[in-house]
């Protein structure tokens, strides 16, 4: 899948978690879950399960570690669908 | 793990200890039961002259029995060092008064990255729905 792709499936997962829609609005690479959206970090965890189902993936502690911002969770979609 | 070394594990004491004994306990979810003690000191305040158990405390015993006590299990014996309540969404159904026993029962939605979610009922003793929802935690 490319980037615009896996934005498309990843926007409706992440917005029920999002405090600041602004920042939500205007979503870049560079956007960090926690101190961009000021999403709580236990929801975190919420969706990264949503992103497993959705991309039929399975994220593991060190690449859940890794995803804070939308460029590294994009890019570890990318290696996870990759690899299966 | 058996009942006995979880409720030794418990980080709480009296006067915040919300959990007597565990009935049963699993990898999918937990059941425990707890007695409000009549001379709990939160009854002299809620309300004046008319104790009733606060729903705030309604929901620390769900968490304790249904999401700390199965944490503990969880972890097989590993050290917890510190534990977070995360989120709780709770409907109430019925008053719980002093001297009533309740009962809890929790069954695991997940357990994924240290966060445990898990669907919490509480039951009186004539059987009824006092309370249910849905709670998570975290190991920090």
């Amino acid at each position: 899948m490319n980037r615009e792709e896996i934005i498309e499936k990843l926007k409706p997962i992440v917005e029920p978690f999002v405090n600041d829609e602004e920042a939500f609005a205007n979503l870049t690479d560079k956007t960090n879950f926690i101190t961009d959206l000021n999403i709580n970090s236990a929801n975190l965890v919420d969706i990264i399960l949503d992103v497993e189902d959705a991309f039929s993936i399975v994220i593991d502690n060190e690449s859940m570690e890794k995803m804070t911002d939308i460029e590294n969770t994009i890019a570890i979609i990318q290696t996870k669908q990759a690899e299966k | 793990m058996n009942t006995s070394d979880i409720l030794q594990q418990l980080p709480y004491s009296k006067p915040f200890l919300f959990v007597d004994d565990i009935v049963s306990i699993n990898e999918n979810g937990s059941e425990g039961t707890f007695t409000f003690d009549e001379n709990l000191d939160f009854y002299k305040g809620h309300f004046k002259n008319n104790p009733i158990t606060p729903g705030v405390i309604l929901i620390e015993t769900m968490a304790q029995i249904g999401l700390v006590c199965l944490g503990i299990y969880l972890c097989e014996g590993t050290a917890i060092k510190n534990i977070a309540f995360t989120s709780s969404e709770v409907e109430f159904l019925k008053p719980v008064y002093p001297n009533e026993k309740i009962s809890v029962v929790s069954e695991k939605i997940y357990y994924r990255f240290g966060k445990l979610k898990c669907k919490v009922k509480m039951f009186n003793e004539a059987k009824e729905l006092v309370c249910m929802g849905t709670l998570a935690g975290i190991i920090v």
